[in-house]
């Protein structure tokens, strides 16, 4: 099957997938960015332990949970403008992006705060520490160790969800094969090099996860 | 102008409903195939067979380190230029399933893997054959620890299905497409779509957190 596989192609078409390749990167990043802000806020509103912060935040993490991204997607891509509010498909993708990711990074976060036996926050208020300063110098310097790992599996999904993103004609990765495909109407060479692609970034996110475990195993024995 | 649409909306509720019932039949298909494939290959996979061990490695790393989005795109554009020609609904089940033995894969050789060691040897000492060791022994000790993340995983395979609506299959999602190029009130529209998605997922999920407490009490 791969006798009609047509490299040269690819070759032609290596620029565009190096583009779109950037460009899934960058969306990657700024919906990471974004996810973590918005995941970091969700967190603390959801452990501060006062209703009327905790509910809201736990009402925006369970229905992101509860409902499809691409379905997110297009309710903003279509029903953000009948508010009267216009964004660009990129601002869009983007927004969307990070409001998913953001409800598991904070599930990811109390998880790992939750990982902190109680007696050490016991301690800090006998320290007379505030809610922010042992929130500052006790809970996070120790649950940002055990979260990271968690955070870069939440990171390779938002890399492989930002794919979805071709659909409301952001140009990324998946986009750049579609435009091979339109072109030329060879899907192979189209999807299985952006397939390619995305395992590359697949691997890089595991090893750094793989070696961030290692550490962390090295430093508790 | 809202209400008009709002009416417009109801009426074509049986449309929505029509795609909860393709979402119902293609999320449910493949999760039916993808849990006896991910179970399979799971015991397989912590049964130990080297280069067996490896090939499963591989498949379920092209599977988690890819989007289903592309995944869908190779079954159904490149599979038919290699001579196997799918029809949208059987393209979807196919790849859908593939992706979620991946997963399920991953979850139960982990839950094996939990098993005490000694479980086993102590089945091996009783006399017990590889079959029997597996079925009696190490499989109801790794169930525990398998339903929590199983349930959580059918989930996300269940919103992951939405993806199927670029093929042409309409479930609720292209349902919620093609009534938003008649009514176009995004908001409204994918409001409800939300909803439908929500009322299959939601109880779901606490399914998935009561098999987890339920692990926790027990000292898993």
């Amino acid at each position: 099957m791969l006798s009609t596989f047509n490299f040269r192609v690819i070759w032609d078409y290596m620029g565009l997938f190096l583009q779109g390749l950037w460009a899934t990167a960058w969306i990657s990043a700024i919906g990471l960015t974004g996810a973590l802000s918005v995941g970091i806020i969700a967190c603390m509103m959801r452990i501060s332990g006062k209703k009327f912060l905790s509910a809201p935040a736990i009402a925006y993490i369970e229905l992101i949970r509860s409902t499809p991204l691409l379905v997110q997607l297009y309710f903003f891509y279509f029903g953000l403008p009948s508010l009267g509010i216009r964004f660009t498909e990129y601002q869009t993708g983007i927004f969307a992006l990070s409001l998913n990711s953001g409800a598991y990074m904070a599930e990811i976060l109390r998880a790992g705060v939750q990982s902190i036996p109680g007696g050490q926050v016991e301690a800090g208020i006998a320290f007379g520490l505030n809610y922010l300063q042992r929130l500052r110098y006790i809970i996070l310097p120790q649950a940002i160790g055990v979260t990271i790992p968690p955070m870069l599996g939440q990171t390779i999904v938002l890399v492989k969800d930002s794919a979805l993103l071709s659909l409301i004609s952001v140009f990324e990765l998946t986009r750049a094969s579609q435009i091979l495909t339109s072109e030329r109407f060879m899907p192979a060479e189209g999807f299985l090099t952006v397939a390619v692609f995305y395992l590359l970034l697949y691997y890089i996110l595991k090893s750094l996860s793989g070696w961030w475990q290692r550490r962390l195993i090295h430093r508790q024995a | 102008m809202w209400s008009f649409y709002f009416s417009q909306l109801a009426d074509s509720i049986p449309f929505f409903l029509k795609g909860l019932w393709m979402t119902f039949k293609i999320s449910g298909i493949s999760l039916v195939l993808g849990t006896i494939l991910g179970f399979c290959v799971g015991i397989a996979r912590a049964g130990g067979i080297k280069p067996l061990r490896y090939l499963l490695y591989i498949y379920v790393d092209v599977m988690r380190g890819t989007p289903y989005l592309v995944q869908i795109f190779i079954v159904f554009f490149i599979l038919p230029e290699w001579g196997i020609q799918l029809a949208a609904f059987p393209a979807a089940i196919f790849s859908l399933t593939l992706y979620a033995g991946a997963y399920i894969c991953e979850i139960v050789a982990g839950g094996i893997e939990a098993v005490d060691e000694g479980q086993t040897e102590a089945a091996m000492a009783t006399g017990l054959n590889r079959f029997q060791r597996t079925r009696y022994v190490v499989m109801p000790q790794a169930m525990r620890t398998i339903l929590p993340p199983l349930v959580g995983q059918y989930v996300l395979l269940i919103k992951d299905s939405s993806i199927v609506s670029v093929i042409g299959l309409t479930d609720i999602t292209r349902v919620g497409w093609l009534t938003v190029q008649r009514i176009p009130e995004g908001i409204m529209v994918f409001g409800l779509v939300g909803i439908l998605y929500f009322s299959i997922c939601y109880p779901l999920i606490l399914l998935s957190n009561w098999f987890e407490r339920r692990l926790r009490a027990q000292g898993g």
